[in-house]
């Protein structure tokens, strides 16, 4: 037993890759692996099924920009943080990218030095209530005890709202949803709060979801998105257009389902230069042309990886919302791939 | 004289047969009344105590009795038990698998971990119980390179490797030690880098046995806290020593080091040493070594554990008489000599329960590693289980099972060094 | 014949250095030095390294900025727009708060589990073994996490509300809930200032009364009663003082209002939850310790006592004990100290200790987790420093002195 001291100084020759922070693109290729970042579980977003196998919203992100750099949706080994780990992990290069519903604000861009990459999910931090208390607006809620899960802007973004609107409550921070779903339930809590994603996927997972109403108050703006280390722009470019291109295959139609067929070609240039089949836009961002056919078919489009992780259909049943297309009344807007 | 006895009617000749003692001073009914009805007060606490029991049995039984193993999700038991009270034990054997090693070990390989843990049973006997033969000592050296291969897989000759480097150190030491125990450390230290060098450069040629690799971000479950409880234990043991002998060393630079590091590990938590592991760590280090999360805690969890150690072993090596260290002194045995022949032998020997109790505390203390994310049984629990939509709202199986685990091996090591404390005691009291 | 002479002094050469016990030290301690100086080099380097590779730089700016965030349960003033300085200053006070209530019960339940095991009732033996063992061998995350969710089954506010409500008021004073406990709070009135002076005065009438008894017991033999008069010291001057000053202190009743309840004290779930768990958790530890400290004391010291004629209870509290404490309390006192670390686990029942705090909510919002991290760590290593040193201190005094 004694000698298993060896065993770390193996661990130590066996398993210290190299990964250097500049060229992220050249590291990830060398390691035919991309290192993502995802939460340690939520449900829709990301968590790993019975199987082990990662799923959700955040996981078909990395998935897609493997696909789209190393030409295999599997080839990702994912990394789950916490709220407190999840920046240094980025910024120490642990990960190439971080999908963990992380909301983009100003001094996470500039002052921690990340690059967000996009909004794959607009979201708003929401408030949940048992229907008993007859509660129907978040201003009623003076005096209540909150509980929030923290490592989000939740506290400070409840914090700003009771202050503005001058009531008072007591705080409950807890750390992960499924310690704080016990403390709701049985009325430790009057409130629970946190993203109306989150908030949604929780409410599903209860025994009678019919119980408790979400407030109509959305007291903040989430985006939430994929974010990488500052000052690898390349690396940042190729991440931001995978996740353009699956905008934008929703928008011109191009599905899993037919997707084959279009790449043989189309009459709309468009869907040809993201497919690869026109124009060497793959080129400029240092892949091959195909790679944004490889991100599409990986898990299929926005709205296909929407229905399917978040959907209505789903047990965490959310609508698009703020999350349809531009056309029809979303805030989703790819530029143009030209 | 005899007669006269016999002549008295009220002497009695023969011996009356012995009366069974009264219904009070024997059998059930003495022990009752001696054990738990002595006094009033003791009277009292032993009603309380059985009514709290039967209260527990009460309310516990039909949750057990009522238990459900077949389901796959608690919606379905909810269905079957219709309100009444019932645990849904079905989460465990659904998840037995993940809980056990996580969810990312590759699931026709289980039998690896599984193997690697009972031959670490073998391997840890004859450490564990002496009146074992010696020769089997031979395969507890073996085993951590055969315990690396069958947990990471891969080829064999990264194991192979390791273990002639360290064959060769010791020759080396062997040699080189009449000229002093530095010296000698110095020539195996030399003899190991060199052998893993001209070996390494063949170790991609030869396969031997080629398992499927696991990287260590994919171990998880109990397998992790085992994991990490043997790897860090062992590895802090010598360092632990050296601490411990550079605290009561003579020179003031060696003792100011090793009582720093080793007041400042005791003085913070080990939560705070994780942080550290996760978060800050990985800025010490050039940015072309990216060490895994799983090395980094091992570094941080054997730092942690070797403070501990060296003060259990400064204990050991306080205990022992002075007049041992002059006894050594007068033999004309040079430091390493004495320490190595005669004080550490005894102070390690008056430490090993110690050392077992560090290792108890260390072994639950790797439960902690669930708070910087990685899913050891805890962290399984609290993160994919607790979060999937199936098994969202099952606490106390979940629970139940982690203690119930940790309880057992925790107990079965603390009886272990009972029973070696009984052996050890000498002053038969 | 000569006497022995002094070794012969030969100049200093650079041999000595190795092979010259009197020398070799200087040099194992400069190898020894110059190892460690370029080890932290090495590291400080690669640190402000790729801290300049990443753009980043170590700033304790942030400390004071607005926290932006509420916490439940603060010792001093504390408002989200303080500063994180100020939130960590919270969270240190409520890690002390929880240590400090913790230490006090875990010692009680401990001499109560450590006496109950040697006790002669076989079935509080057994389960007070059972106790020991299933805390001691269970990890205290664990605990806390189980400890937690039976916390959360006690009624909640609302089962009070209604007509038939599903829970009441323990004596009309105080309720027992999810959120916490609360308990009637005392209103101080005019006058109520000579009633407390009042007790305060007896208090110390009551240690002089004790004293002079003490004194008079080793001049003369003579014992004076102690109990009853104490019991009447103390409370019999204050009663009075409180009817004649009509009766100035009164007590406020928590009452069900909104969604809490409102008024009188409340101890929060968080806090009772973590306070509960750390406790019964290091009883089990201090239990051992205490009876190991009992056993360690000789048969010899027992019988000798009573040989001297002394009663079974003053065998305890003058033979034993003193001996016994000795032993004990030096573990006790190392148990202490890994409560307050183990408090650091606060986070996963919600109450906001420092690591919740500076090492939890202000890391998060502010990213900076090497200087968090550092001054968490400087804040945990001056409590266990205080407290080893007190330890020190009391092991160099209670210290046979040996000859």
């Amino acid at each position: 037993m004694k000698k298993s001291v060896f065993l770390g100084a193996l661990t130590v020759a066996g398993l210290t890759a190299g990964a250097a922070a500049a060229a992220t693109l050249d590291d990830v290729k060398a390691r035919g692996k991309l290192n993502c970042g995802v939460t340690t579980g939520l449900v829709g977003f990301a968590a790993p099924d019975a199987n082990g196998e990662w799923q959700g919203f955040d996981v078909a992100v990395c998935r897609a920009v493997a696909a789209a750099v190393l030409g295999d949706p599997a080839a990702v080994e994912f990394v789950p943080t916490t709220g407190k780990t999840r920046f240094t992990a980025l910024a120490s290069g642990e990960i190439d990218l971080l999908a963990r519903n992380t909301t983009w604000t100003f001094s996470r861009d500039t002052d921690l030095k990340f690059d967000f990459i996009g909004v794959n999910y607009y979201d708003g931090q929401g408030f949940m209530v048992p229907k008993s208390l007859g509660v129907t607006s978040a201003k009623e809620l003076d005096g209540a005890t909150v509980c929030i899960q923290t490592g989000t802007t939740t506290e400070l973004n409840l914090a700003d709202f009771f202050r503005i609107n001058n009531i008072s409550y007591e705080p409950v921070p807890i750390e992960t949803n499924a310690e704080a779903q016990p403390l709701y339930l049985e009325g430790a809590c009057d409130v629970y709060t946190t993203d109306a994603s989150g908030l949604a996927a929780t409410r599903a997972a209860f025994e009678n979801p019919g119980d408790h109403v979400i407030l109509p108050e959305i007291i903040s703006k989430e985006p939430l998105g994929p974010l990488v280390r500052h000052g690898d722009n390349d690396w940042g470019d190729i991440t931001m257009w995978v996740l353009n291109a699956l905008i934008a295959a929703e928008e011109y139609g191009i599905t899993s389902a037919n997707i084959e067929e279009m790449s043989a070609g189309t009459n709309n240039p468009e869907i040809n230069r993201i497919l690869g089949t026109e124009g060497e836009l793959g080129a400029m961002i240092g892949l091959d042309n195909a790679w944004g056919k490889r991100a599409i078919a990986a898990g299929g489009n926005y709205g296909e990886i929407f229905a399917k992780n978040i959907g209505e259909e789903t047990p965490v049943g959310l609508a698009r919302g703020l999350n349809a297309q531009w056309k029809d009344g979303g805030l989703l807007y790819a530029p143009p791939f030209r | 004289m005899s007669d006269t006895h016999s002549q008295l009617a009220f002497v009695r000749t023969e011996m009356l047969a012995q009366k069974e003692p009264p219904v009070a001073e024997k059998g059930v009914v003495k022990w009752v009344r001696s054990n738990l009805f002595s006094s009033w007060s003791n009277s009292i606490l032993t009603v309380v105590a059985l009514y709290l029991i039967v209260q527990l049995i009460m309310n516990a039984g039909p949750w057990f009795a009522n238990g459900i193993w077949s389901t796959n999700s608690l919606a379905e038991c909810r269905e079957i038990l219709q309100g009444a009270s019932g645990g849904c034990f079905s989460v465990l054997s659904e998840r037995w698998n993940q809980l056990l090693f996580g969810i990312a070990y590759p699931d026709t390989q289980y039998w690896r971990p599984t193997l690697a843990f009972v031959l670490m049973l073998v391997a840890a006997s004859p450490v564990l119980f002496s009146k074992l033969p010696r020769g089997m000592l031979i395969f507890t050296g073996l085993y951590p390179f055969l315990a690396y291969w069958l947990i990471w897989g891969g080829t064999m000759m990264t194991s192979i490797i390791a273990l002639l480097g360290f064959v060769a150190a010791y020759l080396a030491f062997r040699k080189a030690e009449r000229a002093g125990f530095s010296i000698g450390l110095g020539a195996g230290i030399i003899a190991a880098v060199v052998v893993w060098k001209v070996l390494g450069m063949f170790a991609g040629e030869l396969s031997i046995l080629p398992l499927e690799e696991v990287p260590s971000r994919n171990m998880g479950g109990f397998m992790l806290n085992m994991m990490l409880g043997t790897i860090c234990i062992s590895l802090s043991l010598p360092i632990g020593i050296a601490l411990a002998l550079g605290r009561q060393s003579h020179m003031p630079i060696i003792k100011g080091i090793s009582v720093v590091f080793i007041e400042f590990i005791r003085g913070v938590p080990l939560i705070t040493l994780l942080f550290v592991a996760n978060v800050v760590l990985g800025y010490f280090f050039p940015p072309e070594t990216n060490m895994d999360l799983i090395l980094r805690v091992i570094i941080m969890i054997t730092m942690f554990a070797s403070a501990y150690i060296a003060e259990v072993i400064r204990g050991g090596l306080a205990a022992l008489p002075k007049g041992q260290y002059e006894a050594a002194d007068s033999l004309g045995l040079d430091y390493t000599q004495a320490m190595r022949f005669i004080i550490l032998p005894q102070a390690l020997k008056i430490s090993i329960p110690g050392i077992v109790n560090v290792a108890v505390g260390l072994f639950k203390d790797t439960t902690l590693v669930s708070v910087i994310s990685m899913f050891d049984l805890v962290g399984m629990i609290r993160g994919p289980i607790l979060a999937s939509t199936e098994w969202n709202g099952v606490y106390w199986e979940l629970y139940g099972f982690a203690a119930l685990l940790f309880f057992i091996t925790c107990y079965g090591i603390s009886q272990y060094s009972q029973w070696l404390e009984r052996q050890l005691r000498t002053d038969h009291r | 014949m000569t006497a022995y002479s002094d070794p012969p002094k030969s100049s200093f050469q650079l041999s000595q250095l190795i092979h010259d016990t009197r020398y070799r030290s200087y040099t194992f301690q400069a190898i020894a030095l110059v190892l460690l100086l370029l080890g932290v080099g090495y590291l400080l380097s690669n640190l402000l390294g790729n801290l300049a590779a990443a753009g980043l730089n170590i700033s304790y700016d942030f400390l004071g900025k607005p926290a932006g965030y509420d916490i439940n349960q603060t010792l001093i003033d504390y408002t989200n727009q303080s500063s994180h300085w100020r939130a960590s200053i919270v969270g240190v006070l409520n890690t002390l708060l929880v240590a400090f209530l913790g230490c006090i019960t875990a010692t009680v339940l401990g001499v109560f589990a450590g006496v109950g095991r040697l006790s002669k009732n076989w079935l509080i033996a057994k389960l007070m073994s059972v106790y020991v063992e299933a805390f001691r061998n269970v990890p205290v995350l664990i605990w806390i996490l189980i400890i937690s969710t039976i916390v959360t089954i006690l009624p909640s506010p609302r089962a009070f509300k209604g007509e038939t409500p599903d829970a009441e008021m323990f004596l009309g004073l105080f309720a027992f809930t999810n959120r916490g406990i609360y308990a009637p709070k005392p209103v101080w009135l005019e006058g109520s200032g000579i009633v407390v002076a009042t007790f305060i005065i007896s208090v110390i009438a009551v240690f002089f009364y004790r004293r002079y008894a003490t004194k008079l017991l080793y001049a003369t033999g003579k014992m004076l009663p102690t109990g009853w008069p104490s019991l009447a010291i103390l409370l019999v001057p204050s009663i009075l003082m409180y009817f004649v000053m009509g009766r100035p202190i009164g007590v406020d009743i928590p009452e069900l209002g909104g969604f809490n309840f409102q008024g009188g004290m409340q101890l929060q779930r968080p806090l009772i939850a973590l306070w509960l768990a750390l406790s019964i958790y290091t009883g089990a530890f201090i239990a051992e310790n205490v009876r190991a400290g009992i056993q360690a004391i000789n048969r010899g010291q027992t019988e000798a006592a009573a040989s001297l004629g002394l009663r079974s209870g003053r065998i305890m509290s003058l033979v034993i004990l003193p001996q016994a404490l000795r032993v004990i309390i030096p573990p006790v006192i190392s148990q202490y100290l890994n409560l307050t670390k183990n408090s650091s686990l606060a986070i996963a029942v919600g109450y906001m200790d420092v690591t919740g705090t500076l090492g939890g909510i202000t890391l998060n919002q502010t990213g900076r987790a090497i200087e968090c991290i550092l001054m968490l760590m400087m804040f945990y290593l001056i409590i266990s420093l205080s407290i080893s040193a007190i330890m020190n201190a009391y092991n160099n005094r209670v210290k046979l002195k040996e000859r």
